[in-house]
C-alpha cells in the first residue's frame, strides 16, 4: 500500500492532507482495525467484485443513465448532463454503499448490521440490502428526524428493520451517529456499523468513496459515448457528509482539468445562524472519529446545523472534501433553503424530473456560475424527490 | 515523583477514583464536589471536561455534560475555577475529555494551563496512539502531565504492552466493551481482569465502566489496584442540595 496521498487516496493512516485519521476510543479499535486491515483485500476479491457488480446491475438497476438535460442546458446556455442516481432502487445513490458494506460485513463474519440515518435514505438503503440478505438491521434515527421523515421510517419498518429513536443531544443525525457508535461499542463482536457517508474514522471515508465511485466510473464511459471525451469540464454535486459528491468526483479527482463543484446547504443563509455550510462556518476539529472541518463553538462544542434537507443537515463534512476545500482542488458553493426549493420546481417543469431536496441545492448553484457553450457539466442527481413531497406541497 | 506515582507508591490496593463532570450540577459545583470527594476519602479525582458528543460515555455522563455546557462551562471557565484548587485539594486530579475541545482551546495552551493549575494527568479517549506518538505526546510530556490509555477485553496482548509503554500514571482497564454506566453482567469480566493482572504491566491498573457499588468495586479490586466510578456518582448528586453529605454517604457505601 502506498503511504503517500493523492486526492483520490488517503495515506496509510487515512489522512487526506490535514484531515482524516482515526480518532476513536479504544473500545472501537479492534473493529475499526479489523476493517482497516481487510477492506481492500475483500473488495479486490473476485467473488466479492462479481457479487457486488451483479447486484448493482440486476438489483439496483445500474448503470444509471447519463441524461443530456436539453431544456436545462438551454436555460444556462451550456451542456448539462444529469447522472441519474435517482433511478437507483430505493431512489438514491445510498444503496451503492449499502450493498458494498453488507457484502463486506458478511465476509467479516458479522451477523448484525447497524446504521445511522438522517433523512432516512441511508437507513432505507441499508434496511433494503439487509432484507435481501436476511440480516438483522437496526437503524438509529434522531427523534426529530423520525417525526419529519415518516414515510422513510415506515419503509424501514416494512423492510424488517428496527428503527431506534436517538433521544440524546439534539436528536438529529449527529446524535443518531453517536448512538450507533455506542451500539457498536456495546456489541464489538457480531456487529458491523454501516456509515452512510464519507465520514467517520479511517477506513470509512475511503471505503465509502470507493463503493460510490461507480458513479464516476460510469460517467466517464457514458460521457465518451455522448461527446467523444471521458472528461467533462465540471462535475457538480451537493455535499452534506459528501458521499454522492465523493462518488461523482472520484475518477476525476486526479484529472486536474476537471473542475469539481461542491454545493453545501446554506439554510436560511450562510451567516444566519441557521445553516449547514460547513466549509464556510466550520473549523478544524474532531467529530465522529476523524479530523475534518466541524461547525462548532469557540469552546469546541459541536453546534446543530440547519437545512431544509435532512440529508445535508450535518455539522461536519468528509475529510476528503475538507482537503479539496483547503487545497483549492474543489470549489465550494452554497444554496439556501429557498434557492433549493426554487431549483426543485424548475427542474421538475423543465425536465420532468422531481429531484430530492439535497440534489436541488446543486441544481440551484448552476445559477451561480457563468457558463460557456463549450462547458460540459455533469451534475449528480443524487436522489428523487418523493420523500420530500410534504415539503414541496407546502411550497406550492 | 508525580502525585500519581506517590499515590500508587503509598497505596497499591483499593484505590478509589471518582469521576465528576466540571460545572455539574451547577456551574460553581466543580470545586465543592472535588472537596467533598477528597473529604469523603476518594484517592483520585477524574474531572470531566464536558463535550457535546462524548462517544465513549453513556447517557448519564452525556446528560451531565450537556447540563454543564448549558450552565456555561467552557475550558476557559474551568481553568479559572481551577486557579487556586491546589491550596486545598491534595489528591491527584486528572482531566478526562475529548480531543475536539482541547484542539479548539489550542492543544499546547491546554496542556500548559492544566499543568499550571496543578492537574496531574489526562485521559483523552479519542486520542489514539499513532497521533499521540507523532504529535501530541511530546506536548503532554513537555508539561509534565501523565497520560492514561484505555485497554478493553478486545485489546490484543501486544497492543496492551504498547499502550502500557506509552502510558504514565496508570492504565484504565475498561471493564467490558461497553459504554459507561452500562448494566451488563459483571462476572465474565473477571477472566479478562485476571489476564491483565498476569501480564504484570509496568503501570498500575484501575478498572472503569460498570463500577457502581460496593460489590463491583470490591470485585475489580481483587484483580486491579483500584477502580473508577462515574455514572453512579453523577446520578447520586443529580438531585441533591447537600453535595457533601450525599458524597460522603455514596463513598461510605462503596468503602464500608
Amino acid at each position: 500500500m502506498t503511504t503517500t496521498a493523492t486526492f483520490q487516496q488517503p495515506d496509510v493512516q487515512g489522512y487526506y492532507g490535514n484531515f482524516g485519521g482515526a480518532y476513536i476510543p479504544e473500545m472501537l479499535y479492534r473493529n475499526v482495525e479489523d476493517l482497516r486491515t481487510k477492506y481492500l483485500d475483500i473488495m479486490h476479491e473476485t467473488s466479492f467484485q462479481k457479487e457486488f457488480r451483479d447486484l448493482l446491475k440486476d438489483y439496483v438497476g445500474r448503470p444509471t443513465p447519463l441524461f443530456l438535460a436539453q431544456r436545462l442546458s438551454n436555460l444556462h446556455h451550456t451542456n448539462i448532463y444529469l447522472k441519474r442516481e435517482d433511478l437507483c432502487h430505493t431512489g438514491a445513490h445510498k444503496i451503492n454503499n449499502a450493498i458494498g458494506q453488507v457484502l463486506l460485513a458478511q465476509r467479516l463474519g458479522k451477523k448484525r448490521i447497524i446504521a445511522e440515518t438522517g433523512a432516512g435514505q441511508h437507513g432505507v438503503a441499508t434496511a433494503t440490502v439487509c432484507a435481501l440478505k436476511g440480516i438483522e438491521c437496526i437503524v438509529y434515527m434522531g427523534v426529530k428526524d423520525i417525526e419529519r421523515q415518516a414515510p422513510n421510517v415506515a419503509r424501514m419498518k416494512m423492510l424488517g428493520a428496527k428503527v431506534v429513536p436517538a433521544t440524546s443531544g439534539s436528536q438529529t443525525l449527529k446524535d443518531a451517529t453517536n448512538e450507533a457508535i455506542r451500539d457498536w461499542i456495546n456489541n464489538p463482536i457480531d456487529t458491523h456499523y454501516i456509515i452512510g457517508s464519507v465520514v467517520g474514522p479511517h477506513p470509512y471515508p475511503d471505503m465509502v468513496a470507493r463503493f460510490q465511485s461507480v458513479i464516476s466510473e460510469e460517467i466517464r464511459w457514458q460521457l465518451k459515448e455522448h461527446t467523444g471525451s471521458e472528461l467533462p469540464t465540471h462535475v457538480m454535486a451537493c455535499v452534506g457528509g459528501g458521499s454522492n459528491a465523493a462518488g461523482a468526483f472520484y475518477h476525476f479527482l486526479d484529472e486536474l482539468s476537471v473542475q469539481l463543484l461542491a454545493v453545501e446547504a446554506a439554510g436560511h443563509g450562510v451567516n444566519s445562524g441557521m445553516s449547514a455550510a460547513t466549509t464556510q462556518l466550520g473549523k478544524s476539529g474532531v467529530l465522529h472519529g476523524s479530523k475534518s472541518l466541524v461547525m462548532q463553538t469557540d469552546d469546541g462544542q459541536v453546534v446543530e446545523p440547519h437545512s431544509i434537507s435532512a440529508g445535508l443537515d450535518y455539522p461536519g463534512i468528509g475529510p476528503l472534501h475538507a482537503h479539496l476545500f483547503e487545497s483549492g482542488r474543489g470549489t465550494f458553493l452554497s444554496a439556501t433553503d429557498d434557492d433549493a426549493l426554487t431549483a426543485a420546481f424548475e427542474l421538475s417543469k423543465l425536465e420532468g424530473i422531481i429531484p430530492a431536496l439535497e440534489t436541488a441545492h446543486a441544481l440551484s448553484a448552476l445559477h451561480q456560475i457563468k457558463w460557456t457553450e463549450k462547458d460540459v457539466v455533469v451534475l449528480c442527481l443524487s436522489g428523487r424527490g418523493d420523500k420530500d413531497l410534504a415539503t414541496y406541497m407546502k411550497a406550492m | 515523583m508525580s502525585r500519581l506515582q506517590t499515590l500508587f507508591a503509598q497505596k497499591n490496593k483499593g484505590i478509589l477514583n471518582v469521576y465528576c463532570t466540571a460545572g455539574y450540577p451547577q456551574l460553581d459545583s466543580t470545586i465543592p464536589v472535588m472537596h467533598a470527594l477528597q473529604q469523603s476519602g476518594a484517592d483520585l479525582i477524574e474531572l470531566g471536561m464536558p463535550y457535546s458528543d462524548p462517544l465513549a460515555d453513556g447517557p448519564v455522563i452525556q446528560a451531565s455534560s450537556l447540563q454543564a455546557i448549558d450552565n456555561g462551562m467552557t475550558l476557559v471557565v474551568l481553568f479559572q475555577q481551577l486557579q487556586h484548587f491546589r491550596d486545598t485539594i491534595t489528591v491527584p486530579v486528572i482531566l478526562m475529555g475529548y480531543m475536539n475541545t482541547a484542539l479548539q482551546y489550542g492543544f499546547e495552551r491546554f496542556c500548559a494551563d492544566a499543568a499550571a493549575a496543578g492537574i496531574d494527568g489526562l485521559i483523552l479517549p479519542d486520542l489514539p496512539p499513532y497521533e499521540f506518538e507523532t504529535e501530541f505526546g511530546a506536548i503532554i510530556k513537555k508539561y509534565g502531565l501523565d497520560f492514561i490509555f484505555l485497554v478493553t477485553p478486545e485489546t490484543a496482548p501486544e497492543r496492551i504492552q504498547q499502550l502500557d509503554a506509552l502510558s504514565t500514571g496508570f492504565i484504565y482497564a475498561v471493564s467490558s466493551s461497553s459504554i459507561t454506566g452500562s448494566d451488563k453482567d459483571f462476572s465474565p469480566v473477571e477472566a479478562y481482569l485476571q489476564r491483565l493482572q498476569e501480564m504484570q504491566l509496568r503501570n498500575p491498573i484501575l478498572v472503569g465502566f460498570g463500577i457502581k457499588d460496593k460489590y463491583t468495586f470490591d470485585m475489580a479490586c481483587n484483580y486491579a489496584n483500584g477502580a473508577i466510578i462515574g455514572s453512579a456518582y453523577i446520578k447520586a448528586i443529580a438531585q441533591t442540595d447537600t453535595i457533601e453529605a450525599t458524597t460522603k454517604a455514596f463513598i461510605d457505601g462503596i468503602r464500608s
